[in-house]
């Protein structure tokens, strides 16, 4: 009975690989346009996305909300992402390796030297700035960044400002600063943490709504220390070629987003909790460029459960077979050599102490971003628990039964089938249980490399600062967990009844 | 005499440990041989080795008429099948119920259904063993039903060679008394080639035809049990043998306090 439940379990995380594996398939063309997670990033993407999908030229893949410029630039060059929303001074710096560059008609002129092809500029300027509260800059006197010389502030920044060449960094020393504590942290918190006085600057994009919504002020940067991040439609090599109709459509953008028209289309994300499907139909048409159908699948309005709840079990189910398919022989073959087990035991161990964030950023640089890198990495997560079970199951088992089972003249498979694997499989069982779990969570992690599931709307919900969005992610997959725990605890209750 | 087991010259370890240095010994058909002596003097690794469990580093151990090989040789396998092993706690697959413990070797052998449930009733009644015990899983038997289990698992394929390591050792003295009881009266009743290893003196001088005395790998004396009891070879011998508890050296009628 219990072996015939494991066979079903197989079978159905077969069938669900299966399902996953040809809906993947995509029938050509697609176009996969990706952003960071950052409103910005999620409004443009969706707008490039709608404008390519008026043409009927191909059908699209979003990957919108990656989880930082890296990401995005390392699927970039992957070949795994045809069109992003990008900015001048980002490519400068990442691509270029010149950040000082400002001029963004050399930059296009050196980027597309490279084999990439810009469209732009689009209008607007979305550089870093110095952001204080009102009541702040007025009692301190501060209207420049200068002004900020000879007191210990304390800061919130993201880390992309803080790697940035041209950013903190930059900053502090070209206006020989003396800064407090800065911290590192998403960035809709680091303007709950300005509000709540817990900090006193933060670092704003420019275009960003919520430096009016909490009235904040810019210091002027006096020095220049920032160049400017003048947003564009950065496309692989071939794309404008390949897809003529889709790159004209985009063309109409070009000129069209000022910096107070991306302002207010980002405040209709963050302050207005819009889904930014809508706000870029509603975008797009009222500039007549384009009568896209109007999508909807984010902020909590319309999610579309069904398609989430299947990349979420599926990134747990695929990447608990591949787990299953090397953790149990692994684990069976140091099993029978204690000085390997140890070693082994330790290895797959020194892979549970990667951060999980760390972890799927891993594979990126081989698989690219989506699904895949986070299927890999799951797996590899997965693989302590596993291993651990098979070895525990296996060595606890009486030696004397061994014996007895040569007395009764079992070859190895017969032995192993029905003496070593019902004993062990209580323990195994409880790895495999424990594998899971760990991965419903990390799995939450995925959307920031592309991979979809629960984590997309928990990704949302802190780019947007929306606790109920960032819920509507998490008890879902806390809920699936807990499935999964009775689950496996059912089977291992099963497959114990002798013990 | 038709020797069922033959060692010639067997030298045994214990994983690195020298156990048995010089073995040459000739067990008859048919009789109950007992290998009996204190913990650590290489008893129950020599009944090991007639399996091919642990496998002579000098000479050979033959069972009859063929040469023991290593327990993981597919013609030992084979050979092995033509053996009954009891432990001390059995022995029992903790994950099988007591039927399923009972016919595995059966099953292993593609025994047919009704083959399987007439043999599984007789060795029941031969073994003392109730069937309403049938779907029960060993942790929930006492020590006594665990041992008939396990006999009745070890009888099952009617087997020439049964084989006992310290069978009766964790009993309590109620159910080893019983099962010592039954166990001289199924010996006597098969007439098959039995190899029993035990410490407890009185037991292998109640069951055995012949007994192996053995102190720290070499044979100390071999020979009929009436012979052992009356005439130990050597004082270690002597000493041994007294170590049965009175009462049953007087109900074996063994001169006390003197050698005879």
């Amino acid at each position: 009975m219990t072996r015939r439940t494991l066979l079903a379990l197989v079978i159905a995380l077969a069938a669900i690989t299966a399902a996953l594996a040809c809906r993947r398939e995509p029938e050509a063309p697609v176009i996969r346009v990706a952003s960071l997670r950052d409103v910005e990033g999620q409004v443009l993407g969706e707008m490039f996305a709608q404008l390519v999908e008026s043409t009927g030229e191909a059908r699209v893949e979003r990957r919108l909300g990656l989880g930082g410029p890296g990401v995005v630039f390392a699927a970039f060059e992957a070949g795994e992402v045809d069109l992003v929303p990008q900015y001048s001074g980002s490519l400068a710096e990442e691509l270029l390796r010149e950040p000082r560059l400002t001029d963004f008609a050399t930059i296009r002129r050196k980027v597309e030297a490279l084999g990439y092809e810009v469209l732009g500029p689009l209008g607007f300027n979305n550089t870093y700035g110095i952001g204080v509260k009102r009541e702040v800059a007025e009692r301190f006197g501060l209207r420049r960044i200068s002004d900020l010389r000879g007191r210990a502030w304390r800061g919130a920044v993201t880390p992309e400002f803080r790697e940035a060449v041209t950013g903190l960094g930059a900053m502090v020393s070209a206006y020989r600063l003396a800064l407090g504590d800065v911290r590192t942290m998403e960035h809709a918190l680091s303007y709950v943490a300005l509000a709540r006085g817990e900090v006193d600057f933060v670092d704003v994009y420019t275009t960003d709504a919520t430096i009016r919504a909490q009235d904040l002020v810019v210091l002027d940067d006096d020095l220049g220390a920032f160049v400017r991040y003048e947003g564009l439609v950065l496309a692989r090599t071939g794309f404008a070629r390949e897809y003529p109709r889709s790159w004209a459509a985009l063309g109409q953008l070009v000129g069209r987003l000022s910096d107070a028209t991306m302002t207010s289309l980002n405040g209709e994300f963050e302050i207005a909790r819009r889904s930014p499907s809508l706000i870029a139909a509603d975008f797009l048409t009222s500039l007549g460029i384009a009568r896209p159908a109007a999508r909807s699948e984010v902020a909590g309005d319309e999610t579309p459960w069904v398609r989430l709840t299947l990349e979420h079990l599926g990134l747990v189910a695929v990447s608990l077979a591949m787990a299953l398919a090397v953790g149990l022989p692994l684990g069976w073959w140091a099993s029978q050599r204690p000085a390997v087990a140890r070693s082994v035991l330790s290895l797959v161990g020194v892979i549970q102490t990667i951060p999980g964030i760390a972890l799927l950023c891993f594979f990126i640089p081989v698989f690219g971003v989506g699904w895949e890198p986070a299927v890999y990495a799951l797996a590899a997560y997965a693989l302590l628990p596993i291993v651990q079970g098979v070895v525990t199951g296996l060595t606890q088992i009486d030696a004397s039964l061994r014996d007895v089972a040569a007395v009764l003249g079992m070859t190895d498979r017969q032995r192993r089938r029905r003496l070593e694997l019902p004993l062990a499989a209580p323990a195994l069982i409880a790895g495999v249980r424990v594998a899971a779990v760990i991965n419903v969570g990390t799995a939450a992690l995925a959307a920031l490399v592309g991979a979809g599931g629960y984590g997309t709307l928990i990704v949302t919900g802190l780019a947007i600062n929306d606790w109920r969005v960032v819920m509507l992610g998490a008890l879902p997959s806390a809920g699936m967990a807990m499935l999964i725990h009775a689950l496996f605890a059912a089977l291992e209750s099963r497959a114990s009844r002798w013990q | 005499m038709i020797p069922a087991i033959v060692f010639s010259g067997v030298a045994l370890a214990y994983g690195p440990v020298p156990v048995i240095e010089d073995l040459s010994l000739a067990l008859a058909a048919g009789q109950t041989h007992c290998l009996i002596g204190p913990s650590g003097s290489g008893k129950s690794t020599i009944l090991r080795s007639i399996t091919g469990l642990s496998a002579p580093i000098r000479g050979e151990v033959k069972v009859l008429g063929r040469r023991v090989e290593h327990a993981d040789a597919a013609s030992q396998r084979e050979a092995n099948r033509g053996a009954g092993l009891v432990l001390q706690n059995g022995g029992l697959f903790p994950h099988l119920s007591v039927r399923d413990n009972v016919v595995l070797p059966a099953v292993l052998a593609g025994w047919s259904r009704e083959r399987i449930e007439q043999r599984l009733m007789e060795l029941e009644a031969l073994v003392g063993l109730a069937s309403e015990l049938r779907a029960r899983y060993p942790r929930a038997l006492s020590g006594g039903q665990r041992q008939r289990v396990a006999l009745a698992r070890a009888l099952f394929l009617d087997p020439p060679l049964l084989l006992l390591d310290e069978p009766l050792s964790s009993l309590d003295p109620q159910s080893r008394t019983e099962l010592q009881e039954e166990m001289k009266r199924l010996f006597g009743s098969l007439a098959r080639t039995v190899v029993l290893v035990t410490h407890d003196v009185p037991e292998a001088l109640f069951l055995a035809d012949t007994i192996t005395l053995l102190d720290r790998g070499r044979v100390a004396q071999h020979g009929p049990a009436e012979t052992i009891a009356r005439h130990p070879a050597s004082d270690w011998a002597r000493t041994f043998v007294r170590s049965a508890a009175p009462r049953w050296r007087h109900m074996l009628g063994l001169v006390d306090g003197e050698s005879p």
